[in-house]
């Protein structure tokens, strides 16, 4: 035999030996990193579509006659609430491989999962704030784009809410099965660092 | 042809793995009501709809992507038909529909587009063989996520009936080209599709996201349940085919989805995206859209030079030529292919110096291509060729393909494609490229594999049969669209009798002889369907491993029960190619046969 993929060479009849290959990523990282990758093309279309279409319009004449600037200076918090809330969700995971259920992992969870719904709370009130000020879906190329790739990444942003709610439940049953949790981690990562860019790319 | 049972090589520790892995398979899998067949404490009867429409196992659901794909193909076929006939006879009462309207028209050249890509060459390549093959070839007994799997295939039975609908609702199925440029398909003034357009939008959409889910499955297969001893060099190339081909499928796929929720909101919402009146940009569908359609074609494409592969080794009784220099030139063949989309927009106001560029990259990835044909010829050079029905088929491939790169060239260097955009020229290009891909190595694949999925022999005879009715209609309807091209002839015409100018002689002939290939070809379709629904219920019973092949498949019994190895998940201790080996008697060597030591 080879010994390129160390699968237990004397295997115990009590282990499960379906699986004997080692997987080097478990697959429901392995899975989640795929679509994540696809994501990232998706939002990659949109930035460069939004890139494309400001280039067009030529220097000076942007945001289009009639339409609010972003407000890029409070966004800053909103962001600095997203990338805490990773952080913390990076905590938890090292906390979670030490002990599933210590104070800490629990404590970090739920501070993550609280900032990422605080995140979608003030992108809330920043959308009722602009339409007031006339930016609509239809006002303008700048306004359809904005709601377009924000209001993308925020449906991403509550599916992994509510993948992280019904994790956050399972660890404080006690329930928690590790895939899982390094599933939806990798997606909310995606989520989390998804979004500098586009503040990046978009209020600026 | 003899049984190999007695070749099979299992340690015990196979026997040991599978017994305790039945019992953790729910665990495991978590599919508890999905009991697999052939192990006794676990068997239960299925009842027929949950056996075949709400299973998880990866062969029944590459079954349904196959019959589906083949149902579409009719519904593809049907709308070529009706209106070639317009195009050779204008304004004839066409049988089987009536008169062509030029409505009619545009919806059926959109339909027959969209179907035989997303409906039928992507389902039938990727997904029907991915999910049938992969689990068979590197050894292991299904899908990493099984139910990810079966949801697949019902989003994907969902976009057919989406589809589906759109022939129903006012103004008929979508007129904007399979390519659905705005401002034609935006604007439902100009398509005349107001309820069409995003519905066909939609229905694309829902397949994406379905072969997204197909397409995680197979890589995540691949890379963490090959069977022990199955090394990377030791996975077939189709396996590998298919692989490459569904992550170029999820990499490219994202820009294209993004423009389509795009232009259904300029269709539905009232956005302005792609409307140059309002501040939009009508090229930017053409750089999405083509940013996923160059490389589309290579995930077509690669998989049927997977299949190809495994047929030529087998049957030329010899090991594929360089089989990591395949390897790596489909990787490169990959990267490549996102580098070259522009080559679609060279009369669309692209600035010439990108074109240049894109040109180049063009002519580039006829190289890669090409290659893999060589290697095709090296590897039959000096084997023992059998001339079965899926060897026509292979063979068949590597000649059509290559007249279909050939013509590439013309067209891929923007100064002859200035002449030549939106002529036949392109239209008998591209489908000497797809026609290949879609039909002939899907042909070939099914001929060679069903002895597998259904444990029934299929007649030679009506094949071969059926091989030579294709084939030679087939080059009887490009060959005079290429004539037509080079002679000027333009692709959206609905009634070439109003314009003189491609009226000349010679020209309406070549339609009308097109036309008829087409109706023989077509017709030569009914002999295979006779061929596979006969053999299916009639034919002669098949061994385990009717072609005396190597890779893991043939060493299971034909069909393969649920759960692929009751005699317990293989080990490999070879590649896939070892045929007439010089120190065997036999001239193959099955992966999981054990060396004599």
């Amino acid at each position: 035999m080879d010994g390129a993929f160390p699968h237990e060479p004397e295997p115990m009849p009590s282990l499960p030996l379906r699986r004997p290959r080692r997987q080097v990523v478990p697959s429901s990282v392995l899975g989640t990193l795929i679509f994540v990758v696809s994501e990232t093309m998706f939002f990659a279309g949109l930035i460069s579509a939004f890139t494309i279409s400001r280039a067009n319009q030529g220097p000076g004449n942007w945001p289009p006659p009639g339409q609010p600037m972003l407000p890029a200076s409070s966004t800053a918090l909103n962001t600095v609430a997203l990338l805490l809330s990773g952080v913390a969700l990076l905590v938890a995971n090292w906390s979670f491989k030490k002990s599933p259920s210590a104070p800490l992992t629990r404590g970090s969870f739920t501070a993550s999962w609280v900032l990422g719904v605080t995140f979608v709370a003030l992108q809330g009130r920043e959308w009722a704030s602009m339409f007031a000020q006339h930016l609509t879906l239809t006002s303008s190329t700048m306004g359809s784009f904005f709601y377009l790739i924000v209001g993308t990444h925020a449906l991403h942003a509550v599916a992994a809410l509510l993948a992280l709610a019904w994790a956050l439940v399972a660890v404080w049953r006690k329930t928690l099965s590790p895939g899982y949790f390094f599933g939806v981690q990798t997606f909310w990562y995606f989520v989390v660092l998804m979004w500098p860019v586009i503040y990046a790319r978009v209020y600026f | 042809m003899s049984s190999n049972s007695e070749s099979l090589g299992h340690l015990p520790i196979d026997a040991m793995s599978t017994a305790a892995g039945e019992a953790t398979k729910t665990d495991t899998h978590g599919h508890s009501h999905d009991a697999h067949g052939g192990h006794g404490e676990h068997h239960e009867e299925q009842n027929f709809f949950l056996k075949y429409f709400w299973s998880t196992d990866h062969k029944i659901i590459g079954m349904q992507y196959l019959f589906t794909g083949m149902l579409m193909a009719l519904v593809g076929g049907f709308t070529v038909y009706v209106f070639r006939m317009q195009i050779a006879f204008p304004g004839i009462s066409v049988p089987g529909w009536g008169r062509v309207t030029p409505a009619n028209y545009d919806g059926l050249i959109t339909t027959h587009g969209s179907v035989m890509i997303f409906w039928v060459a992507m389902p039938v390549l990727i997904a029907a063989l991915g999910n049938y093959l992969i689990p068979l070839m590197i050894g292991c007994d299904d899908m990493v996520f099984p139910r990810l799997n079966r949801l697949s295939y019902q989003i994907f039975a969902i976009s057919i009936l989406v589809l589906g609908a759109s022939f129903l609702v006012k103004g008929g199925a979508f007129g904007g080209a399979w390519t659905s440029y705005p401002p034609l398909s935006a604007k439902a003034e100009y398509n005349l599709t107001p309820q069409g357009a995003p519905l066909w939008l939609l229905a694309v959409a829902l397949e994406f996201v379905a072969f997204l889910l197909g397409g995680i499955n197979f890589v995540t297969t691949v890379m963490n349940s090959r069977a022990p001893g199955m090394k990377m060099f030791d996975v077939p190339m189709v396996v590998w085919m298919i692989v490459i081909a569904s992550i170029l499928f999820m990499a490219s796929v994202g820009p294209l989805v993004a423009g389509a929720v795009m232009l259904l909101f300029d269709q539905t919402v009232g956005t302005h995206f792609f409307d140059p009146n309002k501040g939009g940009d009508p090229i930017l569908w053409q750089h999405l859209f083509w940013f996923f359609g160059h490389p589309e074609v290579y995930v077509v494409l690669l998989p049927a030079t997977g299949i190809v592969a495994e047929i030529i080794t087998v049957f030329s009784r010899k090991k594929l030529f360089a089989y990591k220099t395949v390897l790596y030139t489909a990787v490169g063949t990959g990267v490549l292919s996102f580098f070259v989309w522009a080559h679609h927009q060279f009369i669309a106001g692209i600035d010439p110096r990108m074109a240049n560029i894109f040109s180049l990259t063009t002519l580039l990835i006829s190289i890669p291509v090409a290659e893999m044909m060589f290697v095709f010829i090296a590897t039959l050079y000096g084997g023992s060729i059998r001339l079965t029905v899926p060897m026509l088929w292979a063979l068949a491939f590597i000649g059509e393909f290559l007249i279909g790169g050939v013509t590439g060239i013309f067209l891929g260097a923007s100064g002859a494609d200035i002449y030549f955009h939106d002529t036949y020229f392109v239209i008998a290009h591209f489908h000497y490229t797809f026609f290949p891909i879609a039909f002939i190595s899907v042909f070939a694949a099914v001929t060679y594999w069903f002895p597998k999925m259904f444990g029934k022999m299929m007649n030679e005879t009506f094949g071969k049969l059926h091989f030579w009715g294709t084939i030679i209609p087939f080059n009887f309807i490009f060959i005079p669209l290429f004539l037509l091209g080079v002679r000027g002839d333009h692709r959206r015409i609905f009634d070439y009798s109003r314009f003189p100018d491609l009226m000349k002689p010679g020209m309406p002939e070549l339609r009308v002889l097109a036309t008829l290939s087409l109706v023989t070809l077509l017709a030569f379709q009914a002999i295979f369907l006779l061929n596979f629904f006969y053999s299916l219920f009639k034919g002669k019973k098949a061994d385990r491993n009717p072609w005396l092949a190597n890779t893991l498949e043939w060493q299971t019994p034909s069909p393969p029960p649920h759960g692929n190895f009751p005699e317990g998940l293989p080990t490999v201790y070879r590649g896939p190619y070892e045929y007439s080996h010089p120190d065997r008697a036999q001239d193959y060597w099955p992966q999981n046969e054990k060396a004599a030591s």
